[in-house]
């Protein structure tokens, strides 16, 4: 469990100039889950993610780590708490000078007592849970972007941390070897029971693995949510923003061009946009409303996003018919559907939208 | 040994010669090397204090940086000739005498010490800070992030520097011959100025040459093997 309670961060610049990077964070990670923190740059996501494991200390507020309040610990103290904290970085922070292996038992080196066999096997171990095992005694410079962010999780998890921190892990990696690595989070997740907190400008990171996200904005969490709901009903600007430059367009541009008008007049077709979340998308609703309804239903456009595997459906439709079938019809539909928006009336047969 | 190149054929007066230069490239290798291994054994630490203190870095510490960075500075001030000069009371305290070989080692490393450790200080700052940031998120203490990330990383930086600042103190130390430093630069002012020897003074200048290239060589193969990037 991480706990972050009224967390500030000021900086002092040389000019004297103060600047607050974080102004009052109220945090709190389960146990187990993957938590992401997206914002664009400048948000302070950098700073957030560097309190929890004091890289940086905060000017004001308590960070609690696994039942530790790290603010109070001295040097020494941090340094065998942040032995508990594994982090991942952009840039991977791979020693040049050192094989995969050598990087990997970085940690396990400075333990007083290491014996060296013991290490060697550990190392193994790690490079094998992230599928390097053939790569143990090349050195950083010949692997790919993908490659050196396993070593670098392998490094992370050296001294069997329950939680683990992402700093942009995937930032500097192409969609496919993101993909990849997001998929060997998830499964270390599951396979070691690990907390991952994941600090991201890429809705998409979001979309993939995260269970609940933050969003951060100007040093405040502006909203916060399952990613389901995070996806499905953003609230604020900035996450509404996010949330569509990640999912699939379609939707978004037939709605900003469809003419609509709130009164209907004679022989109007209902616009209307649905939205289906998890099992439910899968369900051939429309089918079976035109069927038992009897309006005539055209689509005009539509996309389906998956949300951490979990299918969510954005639909756009028409409604035609007599006033009455209408009707009958949009309250069958808002049974069926996870949400029902009504767009308003279009000219019939959709001839009015773009 | 005179003796031994004469029946080898040469005559008198060349085996003198050769037997001249050979004691004065003996005389200069042991200066060289001595106040070079002198100088990275006080540099070193000198470059990694400078760089700890300063800003950004883990024991920073804005007066410390600036009163040590100004004697640094001080000391790189001071042409060698005038240094060598200045502290012949201390060179005489530390090694009883202020003429000889020996005696040269010490103005040559209190000259490039200071040089030495800025050269360490800027390698090092050429570690990218995520190196830190990345072992201190491990849990490593300063001193190890000192001797495990700062170092090996900067390596082929340092084993550059250590081959320009030994490249340097073959220079000084023809220098210091002029005040009675022995070796190649003694040879060269005695022979080659004083008696108007051309082909003693071009000898050694050849031989210097020579030096500084085989120099250049092993210290440019060792940091190409020791760089992994």
């Amino acid at each position: 469990m991480i706990r972050l309670h009224n967390i500030h961060k000021t900086y002092v610049l040389d000019s004297g100039r103060q600047v607050q990077a974080l102004k009052g964070i109220d945090l709190e990670i389960r146990d187990g889950e993957i938590f992401g923190v997206i914002g664009l740059s400048g948000a302070g996501k950098s700073t957030l993610i560097r309190i929890i494991n004091m890289l940086e200390r905060p000017t004001e507020g308590s960070v609690e780590v696994n039942g530790t309040e790290l603010t109070s610990l001295n040097d020494a103290q941090l340094r065998a708490e942040r032995r508990r904290i594994g982090m991942i970085f952009q840039q991977f922070n791979l020693l040049s000078s050192q094989t995969v292996s050598g990087n990997v038992a970085f940690p396990l080196l400075l333990e007083r007592h290491a014996d060296k066999s013991k290490v060697r096997e550990r190392v193994l171990e790690l490079l094998k849970l992230v599928g390097l095992e053939d790569k143990a005694d090349v050195y950083p410079s010949e692997l790919s972007g993908g490659q050196k962010q396993r070593v670098g999780i392998a490094r992370a998890l050296a001294t069997d941390p329950k939680i683990l921190l992402c700093d942009e892990a995937t930032s500097a990696l192409d969609p496919k070897t993101t993909a990849s690595i997001l998929r060997l989070l998830t499964s270390l997740r599951k396979k070691l029971g690990l907390t991952i907190v994941i600090i991201t400008h890429q809705m998409e990171v979001i979309k993939e693995c995260c269970d609940r996200v933050a969003v951060l904005d100007g040093g405040l969490i502006s909203e916060l949510g399952s990613t389901l709901e995070i996806f499905s009903t953003p609230k604020q600007d900035l996450t509404k923003r996010l949330v569509s430059a990640a999912v699939r367009r379609d939707v978004q541009d037939l709605l900003e061009h469809l003419k609509v008008h709130e009164k209907p007049e004679e022989g109007d077709a209902l616009a209307l946009e649905l939205l289906f979340l998890g099992e439910k998308a899968n369900d051939p609703v429309i089918v079976e409303v035109a069927e038992r309804s009897r309006a005539r239903i055209s689509i005009l456009g539509g996309a389906i996003n998956h949300i951490q595997g979990q299918p969510l459906g954005n639909l756009v439709v028409e409604l035609a018919g007599a006033p009455e079938v209408i009707e009958n019809a949009l309250k069958m539909l808002q049974e069926k559907v996870f949400r029902v928006t009504v767009l308003g009336y279009a000219a019939k047969g959709g001839q009015n939208h773009d | 040994m005179t003796d031994l190149l004469i029946s080898m054929g040469l005559s008198p007066a060349a085996s003198k010669i050769t037997m001249l230069l050979a004691q004065g490239t003996a005389d200069t290798l042991y200066m060289v090397l001595l106040a070079t291994f002198i100088s990275i054994i006080l540099g070193v630490p000198l470059g990694v204090i400078l760089l700890v203190t300063s800003k950004g870095y883990f024991w920073y510490s804005p007066r410390f940086y600036a009163v040590l960075g100004a004697c640094v500075n001080a000391l790189r001030s001071v042409p060698f000739i005038i240094l060598m000069v200045a502290i012949i009371p201390f060179t005489k305290m530390l090694v009883g005498t202020s003429i000889g070989t020996t005696a040269a080692i010490v103005p040559l490393t209190v000259s490039t010490v200071p040089f030495l450790g800025r050269l360490v200080e800027t390698s090092l700052k050429t570690v990218p800070y995520g190196l830190i940031e990345a072992a201190e998120s491990m849990g490593t203490p300063p001193w190890k992030i000192i001797s495990r990330v700062l170092l090996p990383e900067a390596m082929p930086e340092l084993v550059q520097n250590f081959t320009l600042t030994l490249i340097v103190i073959i220079g000084a130390s023809a220098m210091a011959g002029t005040i009675g430093g022995g070796g190649l630069g003694d040879i060269a002012i005695r022979y080659g100025y004083m008696r108007f020897q051309a082909g003693i003074m071009l000898a050694t200048v050849v031989i210097l040459i020579i030096m500084v290239q085989i120099a250049q060589l092993i210290g440019d193969t060792i940091a190409r093997r020791v760089d992994h990037r």
